[in-house]
């Protein structure tokens, strides 16, 4: 790095990376500010306050917040559960096709996630097309449609190539002849597993978990579809300030709240994740 | 010294899809033994070592250790140990994590591992190096440590597949010594696969050179070098002049419309023969003292010896000497009739195939 840091006129190649400068000053950098500068200034007068942050301390929100953290953690949890053994599956065929089975549990993210989510809202309805089938076989109806299980099958769905694909791709990079090396050391396969495999797995692990808890901790589109009004979560209430109460200044310092519990999460994979070789798209 | 059968394998054969590996492979391997798998890619010395090791189970035979049928036990069953071809090192564990590994599976005890990690370091001249990573490590140095990690658990056998293929010359080289020595100071068997010749001839008790699944020959490295079975090994292992003749009659034998006295015996008469000449077996003498007389037509210096090629009767015989002819000059070709290797011609088909492409 040291080696290559000259001033722009003598590095023609830094000159390529105005553009990059440009969009991440207006785009990225000057939103950051003006939600910072919104939620550290009272609505009437403009004045410097610590208000809009503290609304977090209200019952609701503070319930929002809980929620959202709880649905989240339960969320990502089965898609960890859900993708690790497939990943394994996958990595342990030896033929091509598993690229193949990959693009399948890719191609949803093809799709508008909104459609996704009005689609699970259509068949968990009262009279969708989940309890049509159920009403078919004479079997008693579901009614998971506006509840908290509704919002994690949503969540789930949504997120779970976010997990599969970190998870794939550091398995599929560990070399057989490691794996091998553990069985002949003595290692039977429970072991193997848990002394190698899974210890190497990490970073994809870690990354999965930040890439499909992130998302959903601030997601108000699958909970706004699938929970009603019934289930708010924290992504929610800051929507509703802006939306409907039309208050930036309340609505960004919750985001900012809500901005710490995902720099925490991030800074957890920067822990985990050394070595540099991220398989995170972040 | 070395007699017992160790490891036996009994009408072993391999196959992906409709692709035969190894085809009915008999071997067996006895105590102490250096046993070398020699041969090109794909000539199936590796998953021969990898049916050993239970990485590979085979579809026909049996795979005998010690007297007990091994073939179906898996990997961490077997009393023997591989260092792998690339190391394989546990990338998320220290020097010392890596070669105790085995030994805490094993549940031994705190002390006993530190002493054994100790020795093996020792052994490997590696001592000090326990808190490293692998990564810090140059790939000598994780070779070695892939060693250590193998012998602490006291293997009766070390399989190694290729283990000085990714290393320079230099380099390659001094481990050979160090392999040697530790194998004498271990005093265990070791099944060493390669497909560098050198490697096989300066290490091994015992070479077996494969191709295309079948073994082409068996033998000490003097054995294997100074009388080949066959084409295929004459020209796999060294340099060689490989020439059609015809056997004249008992200890001689016609080359190129010239006779040579031979050693061989038992061919028949006028039998066509294939004939191995080592390159630094031909002596060049003045014109008129020689069997055939022929023109130098390139030299090249090679440190050790000159590398010169002399036409003659239609055939460019390779010849090594450390006796300088110019190119240009005309010269006799003289061959001791016990440098004189013959050989049948291959008659099945499966023999055919592994004649060398000219």
């Amino acid at each position: 790095m040291s080696k290559n840091a000259k001033s722009p006129a003598k590095n023609p190649s830094a000159l390529l990376a105005t553009p990059y400068t440009i969009w991440m000053i207006g785009f990225i950098v000057i939103p950051l500010l003006m939600v910072v500068y919104y939620g550290m200034t009272a609505k009437s007068d403009g004045a410097f306050t610590f208000e809009n942050i503290k609304l977090i301390a209200q019952p609701e929100n503070l319930r929002a917040l809980w929620l959202s953290i709880l649905l989240s953690l339960i969320s990502t949890i089965i898609c960890l559960v859900i993708a690790y053994p497939l990943a394994m599956i996958l990595r342990n065929m030896k033929f091509k096709s598993n690229s193949f089975i990959v693009m399948i549990f890719i191609l949803p993210m093809w799709m508008n996630s909104l459609l996704r989510t009005i689609a699970w809202q259509n068949i968990l309805e009262r009279k969708g097309v989940l309890n049509a089938f159920l009403t078919f076989l004479n079997l008693p109806t579901l009614n998971i449609i506006n509840t908290p299980a509704a919002i994690v099958l949503g969540m789930v769905y949504d997120f779970l190539p976010f997990m599969i694909l970190p998870l794939y791709n550091t398995l599929a990079k560990i070399d057989e002849n490691v794996i091998n090396a553990a069985r002949d050391l003595g290692a039977n396969s429970r072991q193997t597993f848990m002394k190698i495999i899974f210890p190497l797995s990490l970073p994809g692990v870690i990354s999965g978990i930040t890439m499909v808890f992130v998302p959903s901790l601030t997601t108000f589109a699958i909970s706004n579809i699938l929970g009603g009004s019934k289930v708010l979560l924290i992504g929610n209430v800051i929507e509703q300030q802006f939306q409907k109460l039309n208050n930036w200044n309340s609505g960004s310092g919750l985001s900012l709240v809500l901005m710490v519990f995902v720099l925490i999460s991030m800074a957890l994979v920067a822990k985990y994740d050394k070595g540099g070789d991220s398989t995170s798209v972040w | 010294m070395i007699e017992n059968k160790l490891i036996d394998l009994i009408h072993v054969t391999k196959r992906y899809g409709n692709n035969t590996i190894i085809d009915d492979l008999n071997l067996y391997i006895r105590e102490n033994e250096f046993l070398t798998l020699l041969g090109p890619s794909g000539c199936g010395k590796t998953t021969t070592l990898r049916i050993i090791g239970g990485f590979e189970s085979p579809d026909e035979g049996q795979v005998i250790f010690g007297g007990k049928d091994i073939t179906k036990l898996p990997p961490n069953e077997r009393q023997l140990n591989t260092v792998f071809q690339k190391y394989a090192l546990f990338t998320h564990m220290t020097i010392a994590e890596n070669i105790a590994f085995g030994l805490k599976i094993k549940k031994k005890s705190k002390q006993y591992i530190n002493d054994k990690i100790k020795y093996a370091l020792k052994l490997v001249n590696l001592d000090g190096y326990e808190n490293r990573m692998p990564d810090s490590l140059s790939g000598g140095q994780q070779q070695r440590i892939a060693i250590a990690r193998a012998i602490v658990n006291e293997p009766k056998v070390l399989l190694l597949d290729e283990p000085l293929g990714a290393l320079d010359l230099k380099l390659r080289q001094d481990m050979q010594y160090e392999l040697i020595r530790l194998k004498n100071e271990l005093g265990i068997t070791f099944v060493y696969v390669t497909h560098d010749q050198e490697e096989a001839l300066t290490m091994s008790d015992t070479i077996m050179v494969m191709t295309q699944g079948y073994i082409q020959q068996i033998g000490t490295p003097e054995d294997i070098y100074n009388e080949p079975k066959n084409a295929f090994v004459a020209d796999f292992i060294g340099e060689s002049n490989i020439i059609s003749g015809t056997m004249i009659e008992d200890k001689l034998v016609n080359i190129l419309g010239c006779n040579f006295p031979c050693v061989d015996v038992g061919f028949g008469k006028n039998k066509p023969v294939d004939v191995v000449i080592r390159p630094e077996d031909i002596d060049l003498v003045k014109p008129e003292e020689g069997l055939m007389q022929g023109r130098v037509t390139s030299l090249i210096f090679k440190g050790v010896h000159y590398e010169m090629e002399v036409m003659a009767n239609g055939y460019e015989f390779l010849v090594h000497s450390t006796d300088l002819s110019p190119v240009g000059s005309e010269v006799g070709i003289k061959v001791d009739p016990f440098d004189i290797q013959i050989m049948n011609k291959p008659e099945s088909e499966d023999e055919e195939a592994v004649m060398p492409l000219e």
